[in-house]
Parts: C-alpha cells; sequence; structure tokens
C-alpha cells in the first residue's frame, strides 16, 4: 500500500506527574502548525495511534533517584517502546532525552552539568549527519548552526569511550554543541557533555533525544524558529511514509 | 521476615563528579589541605520481606539492577540483615 498520512500529522505527547514542556509542544502543533496534538498521561497504555510520540521536558516523578529513573517504569512507556520498535518517530528532547537512555531506547546517560549549575539559555548547535535522524532532522543541513533553548542542570551526556565511538562511527551524534559558526568548543559546551555531544539518535533513525528545547523556538516572538524545522522535517518525512496504522501492521 | 539493606550507590571509577570535586575544594577550602579525592554517591535504607536469607540477597540485587543503580555510571553494594524492628528508619535518639 503507498497510502501516505493525511496531511495534519498527528502527535501524542507523553505527560509523566512533572512533566512542564507538554503545552509548548501542543501550542506549537497545534495553533503554530495546525496539527493534531493530545496529551497522552503516563498511566495510558493506549497512544491513540499517532503519526510521531514527543517525551517532553520536565522533571518525571520528580528526578527522584535519577532523571527519568522512575519514568521508564510508567505504564505509557510499554506503547512508546512498541511504537518506536515499529519505527515511529519518538522524539524526546531534555527530561524526555534523559527518560530514553533510562529506559534503554538509547545509549548513555546524562548526569550533573559539570559546572552544578542549571543552565537557561539559547544555545548554538552544530547539526551532523541530519539524514541519520532524517523523520526529525531531515530538513537542515549537514555541519549548518542552529539555535535552540537550553533549561537542564543535568545535561551532561556520559557513555564509555566504545559506545562513544560507536554512536560517531554510525553518525548517529547529530547536534553538538557550538558557537555561532558551528564550531564545537570546549567554551561553548554548557555542561561538560561528552564530546559535546547534545544529540543521538538510535541505529535505526526514528528515536531522537536532544537536551534543547525545538518547541521553544518555533515562533519569531519568543526568538526564533531554529526548533520549528525540527518539527517542517517531521512533517515533510510522514508525507512519504506509509499511514502509521498499516505501519503498525 | 522482615530485613534492611542498606544500599550503597557509587559513581563508577573514571565518571566525573563534579560534586564530589566541589566538597572536595570547599573542604580544603576550610583548611583541610590534606584532603583528595572526594566521591559523592547516595545511601538507600530499605526494608521488606523476604523468606530466607538467599531470597533477601537476590531480592536486594534485583532491585539494585532494575531500578537503584544505572549500570552506565553506577555500581552498587549493600549490607543486609535481619531487621527485628520492622522499620527502615533508624531511632531517633530521645
Amino acid at each position: 500500500m503507498t497510502a501516505l498520512v493525511a496531511a495534519r500529522p498527528r502527535v501524542a505527547v507523553v505527560v509523566f506527574p512533572g512533566t512542564w514542556s507538554e503545552r509548548d509542544f501542543l501550542h506549537v502543533a497545534q495553533s503554530v502548525l495546525g496539527w493534531e496534538a493530545w496529551t497522552v498521561w503516563h498511566t495510558a497504555t493506549d497512544l491513540g495511534s499517532p503519526d510521531a510520540v514527543v517525551l517532553p521536558g520536565g522533571f518525571a516523578h520528580g528526578d527522584h533517584l535519577r532523571t527519568g529513573a522512575i519514568a521508564r517504569f510508567s505504564p505509557v512507556m510499554g506503547p512508546v517502546e512498541a511504537f518506536a520498535a515499529a519505527g515511529g518517530p519518538v522524539i524526546g528532547s531534555c527530561n524526555g532525552f534523559q527518560v530514553l537512555t533510562e529506559a534503554g531506547m538509547l545509549p548513555g546517560a546524562l548526569m550533573r552539568n559539570d559546572h552544578l549549575e542549571f543552565r537557561c539559555d539559547w544555545q548554538w548547535l552544530r547539526v551532523e549527519h541530519p539524514a541519520s535522524a532524517a523523520a526529525w532532522l531531515g530538513d537542515l543541513a549537514d555541519g549548518e548552526a542552529i539555535r535552540l533553548p537550553i533549561s537542564h542542570g543535568e545535561g551532561r551526556y556520559v557513555a564509555d569511550a566504545a559506545t562513544l565511538d560507536a554512536l560517531e562511527a554510525g553518525g548517529r551524534v547529530v547536534l553538538r554543541y557550538a558557537d555561532s559558526a558551528g564550531d564545537v568548543t570546549s567554551a561553548a559546551n554548557p555542561n561538560g557533555s561528552e564530546r559535546g555531544i547534545a544529540g543521538i539518535v538510535n541505529e535505526r533513525g526514528n528515536v531522537l533525544g536532544l537536551m534543547p528545547h525545538p518547541e521553544r523556538a518555533a515562533e519569531a516572538e519568543v526568538g526564533g524558529t531554529d526548533g520549528l524545522r525540527l518539527f517542517r522535517s517531521l512533517e515533510r518525512w510522514l508525507q512519504h511514509q506509509p499511514a502509521a496504522a498499516e505501519r503498525r501492521l | 521476615m522482615r530485613w534492611l539493606a542498606e544500599v550503597h550507590v557509587a559513581l563508577k571509577s573514571g565518571i566525573a563528579d563534579p560534586e564530589g570535586q566541589t566538597i572536595a575544594a570547599a573542604l580544603r577550602s576550610l583548611g583541610y589541605a590534606s584532603v583528595g579525592d572526594v566521591r559523592s554517591g547516595k545511601l538507600l535504607r530499605i526494608g521488606f520481606d523476604a523468606d530466607d536469607p538467599p531470597t533477601a540477597e537476590a531480592t536486594v540485587a534485583e532491585m539494585c539492577r532494575r531500578l537503584l543503580a544505572n549500570p552506565v555510571t553506577e555500581t552498587a553494594t549493600w549490607e543486609l540483615r535481619a531487621d527485628e524492628q520492622q522499620d527502615a528508619e533508624p531511632a531517633m535518639p530521645s
């Protein structure tokens, strides 16, 4: 079958107790883009047949024990993992990235920033291997610099050398902290992440985790629109995919 | 029977510990010039039921593996003892 997804993408936004960025994602999807978007409470076991799933930022379950450690056991994570295993596009931003690593859907871990401070600021990022995460970065160019907000106290990406090397070799490091010229420097690294890593994708290319907040940079009024390009990438990618219902078969 | 596990979660060697480094610097600035590395961690005191010692031991190991420590960054060790007080909270001196 070659039926295409309806013009309006359908996005499920997962909400754990303590999630705080779901309304920004809903606002961008619904009000800025005119998509269908809804929240899914963490106890739900039905995502509602979305085309894409968002794990937003916040402090899921208070981030007790470790960031994302409790959230990974929420009932909703079963359907989220099944959706991802079927190739459905999943994005985890900030706390959502932390949940994805705790759930084992992405390698590594996110630890306390090296300077121990919370950082809430605009941050330049270098885009690498956008084709590795085509559903989310397909509209972006390899090597270009984009500017997105960051807002985290625990964003220092850590993994062992073998894992880091495998990520690099697979073209799966897709965003790095950089300066406005796109140069990855230690001065531009806001949290001490290994190799300046700000975002990685799974082997299949459908699950993206990133510390920055694309949903907070989707309108010029809030200071930037580079984040909107991730949403546009998804829209374009979905237009070339079989409908979600068929994909699950 | 009732058990009390004291689980120590520590960062693996090689994992940077900025909290420990900050504490070490604070101790040195207080005059403890000989302070070397400080490593931070967590102590979790867990009361639970198990029929016998092997089951209790296996249960703690499973708790650590499934939730208490992230194998990417942390290790867990524990001490286990029968808890006749049936109370994970240590008694406060009166």
